[in-house]
C-alpha cells in the first residue's frame, strides 16, 4: 500500500485549471462558455447544450455540510495516521447543487478527532482553506465558519 | 422479453474465508453445479455472461468446461451493479435467438484482506475517484456511509433503528446451514457496541469478505419447461443509470439520495403485469447496509424516509411486509458480489429456500444500488 495521501492527477486538460486554482487559495467552478450553467466534476461537455468550450470562476468558498464521515481503520497509512478524521461533503453557497468533498478541520488544531470536541452538524456553514500537498497540488479543505 | 426465459439452473461453491483452490477452479465448480442441477451437458452451452471485474476469462471457462460452440458473450460493468445486468443480456440474447444456453457466473477470492481494492491506490490519481480518495474518503463503506447519515438527519433516524438491518440478516443466515455466519448469532447490543467502520457504520454494517462462486444457467420458456427444475422466468429485467450519476460517490444528482434504482424499479415495473403489492419477496444488494432501506424506497415497497421505521419494526423478517434476503445476504450469507441473492431468488421460487416465503411467486432481485445497476423481477409458475 501506498504510504502518502494519494493526489489527484493534475495535468488532465479537463480539470488542470482547477488544481492550478487551489495553488493560489481559490476555488474555482467550471462553468459552460455557452449556457452558462456551473458543473461538477469537471468535463469537456456541457451537459445541458453540449457545448465543449468552458470558463471558470471563482467562488466565494463558503458552503454548507451536506453530510459527513469519520473512517476508521483499516485504511491508507496515511489515512490510519490521521484517524479519527472528518470527511464533509459540501454544497457550495451560490451553487447549492454543487458538492464537493473535503476534511472538515478547525483552524487552530488540524483534524476535528470527535464529534464531541467540536459541535457541528449537517446544514452548518463552512468555508474552504487550502493545504499545500506537492508542487502541483493543493487540497481543499473546511473549516466551520462560526 | 418477458417470461421468454428462465433460470433453471443453480449452483454454487462451498463458501470460505480462504479457499484453496483458485478463481478458476472456483468458476469451474459452480457452474458445473450448475449446469448438473439444470440436467443441460456443458456441450450445450452457447451463451456466456460476467462482470467486467470478473477474473476468470470466458474463454478459458469455455475450453475447460467444454462448452460447444458459443454464440454470445458480454460482461456487465460497475462492480456490485452488474449480477443482474449479466443476466438480463444473456436472456435478450436467448429471448433474440441469438443463443439457447446460457450460464452467468461470479467467482471471487476477496477472504484475504490484501485482496481489498481501496487499499491498491496508487500515488496518483487520474479517473473520478481524484474528487473523493485524496480527502479520505477512501473506501466504499466511506462512500455509503456518507449518504446514510444524510437520510438519518433527514428522517430522524438513529444507530438503534439502523441495528435492525443487519440482526434481521443474521437470522436468516442461523437458518442457512451455507451461510457463513451460520452459526454466528448477534444481538442488538453486539451491534451497539460494535467497533466503527466509518461513522455511521459500523463492522455489522459491512458485507462479509469471502471466497467462492456461484453461477447460474438460463434457457428459452419452451426448453425450460421440459426440464427437471421449476423455472424461474424473468418476468421484467431491467439496467438504471440516474442523470449525473457515477461510481458509488453519487453526490452529483440534484437529490443524492435517489438513486439509480428509482431508474431501474420505474423501468422494471413498466414492463410487468404485476404491481409492487404482487411481489413476495426480494433480495437487495447489500454490499453496506443503507443500501437495505434506500432500495426499499426506490423499489416502491414504502414511501421516502420510511424504510427504517419499518425495517426496525421486523419489515423484512419472515413474517414482516416484504422479507429480505432471506438467505443472509451479503452481509451474513457470502459477499459474492450480489450473486448469492440472485441464486436465493430462485430459490425462493422452487420453494426451498431455509427461510421460505410460503407459496412465493414473485421474486425481486437487485444490484446495487450506489452504482448504475440493473434488476430482474423472476416469476414461478
Amino acid at each position: 500500500m501506498i504510504k502518502n495521501i494519494p493526489l489527484p492527477g493534475t495535468d488532465d486538460v479537463h480539470d488542470e485549471i482547477f488544481w492550478k486554482s487551489t495553488l493560489e487559495s481559490k476555488l474555482v467552478v467550471q462553468h459552460c462558455s455557452s449556457c452558462d450553467e456551473p458543473r461538477f466534476p469537471p468535463r469537456p461537455m456541457c451537459p445541458y447544450c453540449n457545448s465543449l468550450s468552458s470558463v471558470w470562476k471563482k467562488c466565494s468558498g463558503e458552503g454548507t455540510i451536506y453530510s459527513f464521515v469519520v473512517p476508521r481503520p483499516p485504511l491508507l497509512p496515511a489515512f490510519e495516521e490521521l484517524s479519527p478524521y472528518i470527511v464533509a461533503l459540501v454544497a457550495l453557497k451560490e451553487y447549492p447543487s454543487i458538492r464537493m468533498i473535503g476534511r472538515l478541520k478547525t483552524k487552530e488544531h488540524g483534524d476535528i478527532k470527535s464529534l464531541e470536541e467540536v459541535k457541528f452538524d449537517i446544514d452548518d456553514e463552512v468555508k474552504v482553506s487550502f493545504e499545500k500537498m506537492a508542487d502541483d497540488v493543493a487540497l481543499p479543505y473546511w473549516t466551520l465558519i462560526t | 422479453m418477458k417470461d421468454k426465459t428462465a433460470i433453471v439452473g443453480i449452483g454454487q461453491t462451498v463458501f470460505e474465508k480462504k479457499s484453496k483452490d483458485t478463481e478458476l477452479i472456483l468458476a469451474c465448480k459452480a457452474i458445473k453445479n450448475a449446469l448438473d442441477d439444470a440436467g443441460i451437458e456443458p456441450r450445450e452451452v452457447d451463451s456466456l455472461g460476467s462482470y467486467t471485474f470478473e477474473e476468470t476469462e470466458g474463454f478459458e471457462i469455455a475450453r475447460n468446461l467444454g462448452f460447444g460452440e458459443v454464440h454470445y458473450w458480454s460482461e456487465a460493468p460497475y462492480g456490485g451493479g452488474a449480477s443482474c445486468a449479466a443476466i438480463g443480456q444473456v436472456a435478450m440474447s436467448i429471448a433474440s435467438g441469438i443463443s439457447e444456453v446460457g450460464v452467468v457466473w461470479r467467482s471471487r477470492k476477496r477472504g484475504d484482506p490484501s485482496s481489498r481494492m481501496w487499499s491498491h491506490a496508487e500515488e496518483r490519481m487520474y479517473d473520478h475517484w481524484k474528487w473523493s480518495r485524496p480527502f479520505g474518503l477512501v473506501r466504499p463503506a466511506d462512500e455509503s456511509s456518507m449518504l446514510m447519515r444524510r437520510y438519518l438527519h433527514e428522517y430522524s433516524y438513529s444507530r438503534e433503528d439502523m441495528a435492525h438491518i443487519a440482526l434481521s440478516l443474521r437470522k436468516y443466515a442461523n437458518n442457512n446451514e451455507k451461510a457463513l455466519m451460520h452459526d454466528k448469532e448477534l444481538s442488538f447490543d453486539d451491534y451497539m457496541e460494535a467497533r466503527m467502520i466509518s461513522d455511521p457504520l459500523c463492522l455489522f454494517d459491512n458485507c462479509l469478505e469471502s471466497d467462492g462462486a456461484i453461477a447460474v444457467v438460463l434457457v428459452s420458456e419452451q426448453r425450460a419447461n421440459k426440464l427437471k427444475q421449476k423455472p424461474a422466468y424473468i418476468h421484467s429485467y431491467s439496467q438504471g443509470m440516474s442523470d449525473q450519476h457515477q461510481l458509488m460517490t453519487d453526490y452529483h444528482g440534484s437529490n443524492p439520495l435517489i438513486s439509480s434504482s428509482y431508474t431501474t424499479a420505474k423501468n422494471l415495473y413498466r414492463q410487468s403485469d404485476y404491481s409492487v403489492n404482487d411481489i413476495d419477496v426480494a433480495q437487495f444488494y447489500d454490499a453496506f447496509s443503507p443500501m437495505i432501506p434506500f432500495s426499499l424506497e426506490a423499489y416502491q415497497f414504502c414511501g421516502q424516509g420510511e424504510a427504517l421505521g419499518i425495517i426496525s419494526e421486523g419489515g423484512i423478517d419472515l413474517d414482516g411486509l416484504l422479507p429480505v434476503n432471506t438467505s443472509g445476504g451479503g452481509m451474513s450469507e457470502v459477499y459474492l458480489h450480489g450473486m448469492n441473492l440472485v441464486v436465493e431468488g430462485v430459490r425462493q421460487i422452487r420453494g426451498t429456500s431455509t427461510s421460505q416465503v410460503k407459496d412465493a411467486k414473485l421474486s425481486l432481485v437487485t444490484t446495487c444500488d450506489a452504482t448504475p445497476n440493473a434488476a430482474i423481477l423472476l416469476k414461478g409458475d
